[in-house]
């Protein structure tokens, strides 16, 4: 029987590769796969949690959370295409219209 | 309502109407002459109800309230019609309708759009005075007093393309100002020490020994600044002689006749108060006396023929204050009346002169008695009055004053005076001998002014001469008895300086030069004025604009200063701020992810 701490520790490791990602990704699009990576080691945590406290209460927000997920990369993606459209570009380093 | 009420409100009204009707209806003032038709209708219905209530005798007092509250109301507004107050009503109503019928001709040839302005402002200046005159209190009296002062600012400055003009209406405003200054704090003590403006409550409290406020003397005097300013006495009588820049007839109305002697006026209608104050009182005969005698000796060597008279002006004021300050009020008020006849006339006549000839300069004029016979007779009677010969208005007046002052045994000031009778002789006829008389250097032909001109002169000559005829016929010289030594010895002056005059400017038989070089320091400092202008000059130069100069210097580099300096500090900071916004998402993401870590450190830390 495999113990909680396992699932979290491999959550808090899929988060940290998602953060990574996010952070270090020059384009758009693998920035977006990193947030969904960090998004599903929340849905570890929170299947981790229901199943070990016998609550269903985490597995319904976790089909929230995937659901969810889908309309933010649908809506993320169209962006990228619509900045694509504009600039041809969809390296984050070089979208910085908002510098100060 | 009563005649007594609605006849004096009458009077007040239509100049005021007539000032509204020309300032709103725009075509009707442009179209210059009918534009001066118009406030003269006015002016003619004034002097009709003056007259009325002049002959009638209406005596009483209406008031509305102005400023309510709780018992009672802080300020009214009203009329006062008293004998005081009716003649000066019919005074400035006479006056005011002579000399606009004067200026349809005398300025005949401004343009209409000018003389329209022209008129809107006779007609505002009406209204002020009679509202002055009319004032019940203090408050009201103070309002009118600066309407007046307005309106002289405006008329002297009337051809205000011309800079000497423009700059003595500055002037003339500002020096009144200063008195003025003192004029409004004096009420306003006056006010808070007995909380009322009205005259007649303030008389009653003075009969009922109910003014001992402490301070009085100073309010007085504060109150008396006012007069100073406004009626030309010592040391602030500059702007008087820089009036004349203005029109001749607004030299003669209200640089001679009626503002000028609203300070005059309110001293004797505040004589009661006056009365509680013998030390101010003092002060006003001397420096009344002073002033005369001052203002006589530059008129003895001006040589523009307007600015003798304002000389004159400013010395028969000095008269009538003179008078106030002995505590013959009345006497004082006699001569404003009857000055403001012959002074009038004077400049009327002078400006019938200048219109002739087309320059000021007494030198430059001579021998136009040939040319304008009518003008050299009623300026002869005018002078003859201002000279104080009987039986004309000036002498019963000017002996009432010499005696007022005798009485009051202000020896200093009656010498002062006595001198000054001597001086005004000397100085009118000189300007008759070389005006009238004299070698004739005129170019060109004058003429004869004229009929809408000469008729207000030949009136003012016969006022003059009847005035006076009725008061030698009702027995010399006012309420109380003068000296029998004071006539002849008044006369005997003024004849004194007759024949000097003759000998200098007519017979020649003494060099002018001459005696001007044996009196060389006299000469000068006269001539100079004193040095008074250049003191004012010099005062506003150094002092006043010396104090603007720092107080410009403080605000452009203490209170701007500090300004500037917060303002770059803050654009310096937000400049290096700004590089904190990369705009790049992912630097924010950096920050919020570490500043998480950094908050979860913290908080475990803390624990």
């Amino acid at each position: 029987m495999i113990g909680l701490s396992a699932y979290l520790v491999l959550a808090a490791l899929v988060f940290s590769i998602g953060l990574f990602g996010v952070l270090t990704r020059r384009n758009a699009i693998g920035i977006l796969l990193g947030i969904e990576l960090m998004l599903n080691a929340v849905n570890i945590n929170l299947v981790a949690f229901a199943r070990f406290n016998g609550d269903l209460t985490g597995l319904v927000f976790t089909l929230f959370t995937i659901s969810i997920t889908v309309a933010e990369v649908a809506v993320g993606l169209a962006i990228v295409i619509a900045i694509f459209r504009v600039r041809r570009t969809v390296e984050a380093d070089r979208l910085d219209l908002l510098r100060g | 309502m009563l005649a007594s009420v609605w006849l004096p409100l009458s009077v007040l009204g239509m100049p005021f109407v007539a000032f509204v009707l020309l300032a709103v209806v725009t075509p009707l003032r442009r179209s210059g002459p009918r534009a001066g038709l118009v406030s003269i209708g006015a002016m003619a219905i004034a002097l009709g109800g003056a007259l009325t209530v002049w002959a009638k005798g209406f005596v009483g007092e209406t008031t509305w309230v102005w400023i309510p509250a709780d018992g009672g109301p802080i300020a009214t507004v009203g009329l006062l019609v008293d004998p005081l107050s009716t003649a000066m009503l019919v005074l400035v109503t006479l006056v005011s309708l002579l000399v606009q019928i004067y200026s349809l001709a005398y300025l005949r040839e401004e343009r209409p759009a000018s003389l329209g302005r022209y008129y809107t402002y006779q007609s505002l200046f009406a209204f002020s005075m009679l509202g002055l005159v009319l004032a019940p209190g203090f408050l009201q009296m103070f309002i009118f007093w600066e309407l007046v002062g307005l309106c002289s600012y405006l008329l002297i400055g009337y051809w205000y393309e011309r800079p000497a003009a423009a700059r003595a209406a500055v002037k003339a405003f500002w020096i009144t100002k200063l008195g003025d200054v003192g004029f409004i704090i004096g009420i306003v003590l006056l006010w808070s020490a007995t909380g009322t403006f009205e005259f007649t409550d303030l008389f009653e409290k003075a009969q009922e020994h109910a003014l001992a406020i402490a301070g009085l003397p100073t309010i007085m005097f504060l109150i008396y600044l006012g007069a100073v300013g406004k009626s030309a006495q010592f040391p602030l009588h500059v702007w008087l002689p820089d009036a004349m820049e203005g029109p001749t007839p607004v030299s003669a109305l209200i640089h001679a006749a009626t503002m000028v002697t609203a300070g005059v006026f309110m001293v004797t209608r505040a004589e009661p108060l006056f009365a509680l104050v013998p030390e101010v009182l003092t002060l006003i005969g001397w420096v009344g006396a002073f002033t005369a005698l001052l203002a006589a000796t530059m008129a003895c060597v001006e040589s523009d023929i307007k600015r003798v008279l304002a000389y004159s002006t400013v010395s028969q004021l000095g008269y009538m204050m003179a008078a106030a300050g002995a505590g013959a009020a009345y006497a004082g008020f006699l001569h404003l009346l009857t000055h403001g006849l012959f002074k009038a006339l004077l400049f009327l006549a002078a400006g019938a002169v200048i219109h002739a000839v087309g320059t000021n300069d007494i030198f430059r004029m001579g021998g136009l008695f040939r040319a304008m016979p009518q003008t050299c007779v009623v300026f002869v009677v005018g002078t003859l009055a201002l000279a104080g010969v009987p039986p004309l208005a000036g002498f019963f007046s000017k002996e009432a004053v010499l005696g007022g002052v005798w009485e009051a045994h202000l020896t200093g000031p009656f010498l002062m005076l006595a001198l000054t009778v001597l001086l005004t002789a000397f100085y009118m006829f000189r300007v008759v001998f070389v005006t009238f008389f004299g070698r004739a250097h005129a170019g060109g032909h004058p003429h004869e002014a004229p009929w809408l001109m000469r008729g207000p002169l030949w009136l003012l000559a016969a006022l003059t001469v009847l005035v006076g005829v009725r008061w030698a016929l009702a027995g010399a010289g006012g309420h109380e008895e003068t000296p029998a030594w004071l006539a002849p010895l008044s006369v005997g002056l003024a004849v004194v300086g007759f024949a000097l005059a003759w000998a200098l400017y007519q017979r020649g038989a003494i060099d002018p030069a001459r005696v001007a070089a044996g009196l060389a320091p006299l000469d000068y400092l006269a001539r100079h004025r004193y040095g008074l202008d250049a003191l004012y000059t010099g005062l506003y130069r150094g002092v006043l604009l010396g104090f603007s100069r720092l107080i410009g210097w403080i605000d452009r580099y203490l209170v701007d200063g500090v300004l500037n300096a917060l303002t770059a500090l803050t654009l310096r900071a937000g400049d290096g701020l700004r590089r904190v916004q990369s705009g790049r998402a992912q630097d924010y993401v950096y920050g919020v992810a570490f500043g998480m870590l950094l908050l979860l450190v913290v908080a475990q830390l803390w624990r």
